[in-house]
């Protein structure tokens, strides 16, 4: 996780559903640990906690976007959740996956 | 702290000691072509925006007016709406040879371009007598920009990029970053390195326009790659929040100004600015080149492999995948930062030490494979008009 604040992490190398991932902070020390419900790719997000409907995502400390559905701890995080506050994807790029 | 460049006449560094051939539109593109090819180190460029696009004649002028550029042939067709001679005469302000073959003049193709290969045969030979010497790094320009980005870019190769930013300013040089797009959703972290309550003002308005440019109704534009997804990018607050770490931390001096046939270069003095322009690699690129950016550092995750007639490219990614599959074609890895192997600050002293580096003539990988990519942009006059922003 890149902040305090965050409530989503980005995996450094790519995380199998079901497997315990531990949260590293900027200094490398871990501060959480939790299991991935999904699977996802290096680079991908997870949640850190449940986040509702409507709530705000934060990661870098600032806020990226909105959950566009609840999620919960351990969920992937990406395009199919979160919409942004500022400029939603297009049909076209939605279609990227 | 010195590199080996070529000092130019006024007052700016080079770090390339190239020959340009610039084709003032399209028609005459292959012309300008045929006169640069098999030459050592010239260069052919041109626009692809019409020959009535006369804002792109700026940006052309902007190109051979970057000291990497020691002296430039103009390829005029003829009847076309840009005007070579302003464009020459702006040129040689800066006491560079510059000359111009007009083909309707001329007579042909062929003419023209045994007249205009035996010009530049000249320049090449006044050129191979200037010699690099020991120059200071605050007399260099860096450009900064990031493009095939992925979460890692955010997380590692524009962090460290940020800190060789930092080391840049400090030690007197100038860097410049451009891609409006990518500083919305950013706006609080950059508002806060302005200089001062005017330059804070500037950075808020260069976002705010291109907000507007990108959000009319209707107009549904693609604004991220697949990459960008592909890669674990979901919003474009996402991008932004991470592209800007390349900028670091030092005092924003100012935005430049680059519209309406106006571009303004990167004042000599040192310190970071902003630029108006696109985010689109490769005429991102030519706007800070011809703003006189010298090098240009490239952070991409995914792998955006291009270099650049005017500037050298630097390329950093920062993702372990990429690096692993396409090392060949990486000039720094950086995804030592995410496998926990090495800091922001490491990463970024080694980027440092590679623009010192190539600043004094070691090649580039897209240099050592030639890769010569140029485009232009323009801002659509007709939308800045109907959006106020003129």
């Amino acid at each position: 996780m890149m902040d305090a604040k965050d409530n989503v992490a980005n995996a450094i190398s790519a995380i199998k559903a079901g497997e315990e991932v531990a949260i590293l902070s900027t200094k490398q020390e871990v501060v959480q640990r939790l299991k991935a419900k999904s699977s996802l790719p290096l680079g991908h997000k997870i949640a850190l906690m449940d986040i509702k409907r409507g709530d705000e995502i934060k990661k870098y400390g600032a806020v990226i976007g909105k959950a566009s559905k609840n999620i919960a701890a351990g969920e992937y995080v990406h395009i199919h959740n979160v919409e942004s506050n500022r400029m939603p994807l297009t049909e076209h790029m939605l279609g990227y996956k | 702290m010195e590199f080996q460049g070529f000092a130019r006449a006024d007052g700016r560094a080079g770090v390339r000691n190239r020959v340009l051939v610039v084709a003032t539109s399209d028609c005459a593109d292959p012309a300008a072509r045929m006169i640069a090819r098999g030459m050592d180190d010239v260069v052919a460029i041109t626009q692809h925006l019409g020959c009535i696009a006369i804002e792109t004649a700026t940006t052309l002028v902007g190109a051979a007016k970057n000291p990497n550029i020691f002296a430039t042939l103009l390829v005029s067709m003829g009847c076309e709406g840009i005007e070579a001679e302003p464009m020459m005469s702006e040129i040689e302000k800066t006491g560079k040879p510059v000359a111009m073959v007009r083909i309707q003049e001329i007579g042909s193709i062929r003419q023209t371009v045994a007249r205009g290969r035996e010009i530049v045969a000249k320049m090449v030979a006044e050129s191979h007598q200037r010699k690099r010497e020991a120059l200071d790094v605050s007399r260099l320009a860096v450009g900064l920009k990031c493009g095939g980005s992925d979460t890692t870019s955010g997380i590692a190769a524009n962090p460290a990029i940020g800190v060789m930013a930092d080391m840049l300013v400090d030690a007197g040089a100038s860097v410049v970053m451009i891609e409006p797009i990518e500083a919305i959703g950013a706006e609080e972290f950059l508002a806060s390195r302005a200089a001062n309550k005017s330059v804070q003002k500037q950075v808020l308005k260069w976002i705010n326009d291109e907000e507007k440019r990108w959000t009319v109704p209707g107009a549904g534009i693609d604004f991220m790659c697949r990459g960008n997804i592909d890669g674990g990018l979901t919003t474009l607050e996402e991008k932004a929040l991470g592209a800007i770490h390349k900028g670091g931390h030092r005092p924003i001096k100012g935005v430049l100004k680059n519209r309406r046939g106006c571009l303004e270069t990167v004042p000599q003095g040192g310190g970071f600015y902003l630029q108006e322009g696109t985010h689109e690699e490769i005429p991102a690129i030519t706007y800070m080149a011809a703003a006189g950016a010298n090098i240009i550092i490239f952070a991409t995750g995914r792998g955006g492999v291009f270099g650049h007639s005017i500037c050298p490219v630097v390329r950093v990614t920062g993702n372990p995948e990429t690096w692993a599959r396409m090392k060949e074609d990486m000039d720094i890895n950086a995804s030592t930062i995410m496998e926990g192997k090495e800091s922001i600050e490491g990463v970024g002293k080694r980027i440092y030490d590679e623009v010192v580096a190539v600043a004094s003539g070691k090649l580039t990988i897209s240099e050592q494979l030639g890769l010569d990519n140029f485009a232009v942009w323009k801002y659509d006059s007709r939308l800045e008009a109907l959006l106020g922003l003129l």
